[in-house]
């Protein structure tokens, strides 16, 4: 199918044209449907667009906005606010997160009705300052954390702090004698469907999951702080900032969550390791390419010096053979990468860096990371690949080796000792503590040296 | 030329450096646990907590006080990327 622009077709016209829709007892959803895009943030395809949901709360002393909609569709969420309040009763702006597509319509919003608060979280204001730089005039904002509440007369907004869902500043805002979740991203997916909730759209399960697996897996860990906030509310009815309004069995996308932040991507939960818990072995994964085979010696030689380390799995794939989304799985679940690649015109190869420009979607932060190789003119490919490892916040304790063309069986004994430091730095043995405290000179820390030099770059001695 | 230490107290490593050398410039060769991102001053995203010898890393500037304030570091806690050694101190990620 093509990918038509808006206002293409008739039922995109008929939805530009559409109305506010009551959600609940005063509460009106008054966003944007953007149907015709394709792709979003670069890193998600929407294969049937998406929605901003913005959400008006008319209390009995004036009315509050959750979010509001991306910049080119404030139009459409001025005309649907219209519909149920006037913008002189507007008294506050709630921003679950500051991410433009939901911010966009803040400026406009804001000169036209000056006299709202913006509720943002405690995390926010440096990115507000951002958002609308100094050429705005001055603007008020409160900063509210979890279990803060403001009044709106007869109902009020609670707040829930959830870093990382997915910005720094996103938080959740409960309208509590509704029992109404505005919940921002959360639970919420790339889904434009006019007809709005999940018991009428069509099946959007695919795309709940596809957003999770984009936009939250990379902060799990985030998931399930927040979940331990949302988990106990009663829910009647989750209000997201994109996709379906979520009215029939609402936790069962609270329950979705749990699922997914508890599983390791492919890796169904059932699907066990065969260890006890608490004794699972610290993970390295190897991933090697070579063209003559150099490298791939390497590699086997880097395996063999890690697993004469015990309490360590080590495993072993030549890149070319296998598909890149089952390694970022592995890779998620592993502690420490090295990566092997030998040098081609002073870059290395396309499959490393096709898996390395991959790994937006996973939390890499504390891991090791570590590169090596075989070259035959000048081997940048190694000190290329640490770089990117520690742009990816990887740590990188142990200097990368490289050896020209073929391994000698000293080189390969480098080698070995390579992998071996590697799975010291994993298991903490690096520094024997029958040893004086070690001491490094700064001159020493030559990131790259040759495998054929002393193997020990990491050279110690001992304070006098 | 002076020289300082500073222990890197995640993975317990100590470096003799040349003093005035920005934090993050060892912590990188090191591969200590200190992340960074913009390297300027500005993100904060390499913000670090000094166990010891605060008082031997430079002042902050104006504009690192401001990044610090709004990334609610607690007392102590100072950017790797802004931050020169002139004494010995032993830092770790914030």
């Amino acid at each position: 199918m093509s990918s038509p622009g808006p206002e293409q077709t008739r039922e995109q016209i008929a939805v530009r044209d559409g109305n506010a829709v009551e959600i609940a007892p005063g509460v009106h959803w008054i966003g944007a449907f953007d149907p015709g895009l394709r792709n979003f943030d670069m890193i998600l395809r929407t294969a049937n667009g998406t929605t901003y949901n913005a959400y008006a709360v008319r209390g009995s002393d004036g009315v509050a906005l959750i979010d509001t909609v991306k910049a080119e569709l404030a139009d459409d969420f001025f005309a649907r606010l219209e519909q149920v309040a006037t913008l002189d009763e507007i008294r506050v702006i709630v921003l679950n997160h500051l991410e433009p597509d939901h911010t966009g319509a803040l400026p406009e919003l804001l000169r036209r009705a000056p006299q709202a608060r913006l509720i943002i979280s405690k995390r926010a204001p440096a990115m507000l300052k951002a958002l609308l730089k100094p050429t705005e005039d001055q603007f008020d904002y409160e900063l509210v954390d979890t279990g803060d509440e403001i009044s709106l007369g007869d109902r009020r907004l609670r707040f829930l702090n959830t870093p990382y869902l997915h910005w720094p500043d996103t938080q959740c805002t409960y309208l509590v004698e509704q029992q109404v979740l505005f919940s921002g991203d959360v639970f919420g997916c790339h889904y434009c469907d006019p007809r709005l909730f999940n018991d009428r759209v069509g099946d959007f399960r695919f795309s709940f999951d596809y957003y999770y697996a984009h936009i939250m897996r990379p902060f799990k860990a985030h998931v399930r702080d927040a979940l331990k906030l949302i988990e106990p509310l009663p829910l009647k009815l989750i209000a997201p900032a994109h996709g379906p309004v979520l009215r029939e069995r609402p936790r069962r996308y609270v329950t979705r969550y749990r699922e997914l932040s508890s599983s390791g991507g492919s890796f169904d939960q059932s699907f066990d390791q065969p260890f006890d818990a608490g004794d699972q072995p610290a993970s390295l994964i190897i991933f090697y390419l070579s063209a003559y085979g150099s490298t791939t010696r390497m590699a086997e030689a880097v395996q063999a010096g890690a697993e004469s380390v015990p309490g360590l799995r080590v495993s072993l794939y030549d890149l070319e053979g296998g598909e890149i989304a089952p390694f970022v799985d592995l890779i998620e679940q592993a502690d420490a990468l090295a990566f092997g690649s030998p040098t081609v015109n002073g870059d290395a190869v396309k499959p490393i860096w096709d898996l390395l420009s991959s790994l937006v979607g996973i939390s890499l932060r504390g891991k090791i990371g570590a590169a090596f190789g075989s070259y035959g003119w000048s081997g940048e490919a190694v000190p290329m690949i640490e770089d990117r490892l520690r742009g990816l916040k990887l740590r990188v304790p142990v200097p990368g080796l490289r050896l020209k063309l073929t391994p000698t069986a000293s080189e390969l004994d480098n080698c070995r000792d390579f992998g071996r430091q590697i799975a010291e730095a994993m298991t903490g043995d690096a520094n024997p503590p029958d040893t004086a405290k070690r001491v490094i000179d700064f001159a020493e820390l030559s990131p790259y040296p040759e495998a054929g030099a002393s193997s020990s770059k990491l050279a110690t001695r001992s304070e006098p | 030329m002076a020289k300082a230490k500073v222990t890197f107290q995640d993975i317990d490593q100590t470096v003799n450096v040349p003093a005035g050398i920005r934090v993050i410039d060892v912590s990188e060769k090191i591969g200590a646990g200190i992340i960074y991102g913009c390297r300027e001053g500005d993100c904060g995203t390499c913000m670090m907590h000094v166990v010891e010898g605060w008082n031997n890393l430079t002042e902050p500037s104006v504009l690192e006080e401001k990044v610090l304030r709004e990334n609610m570091a607690s007392r102590h806690d100072r950017l790797a990327c802004q931050a020169q050694i002139i004494g010995d101190c032993t830092v770790k990620p914030a």
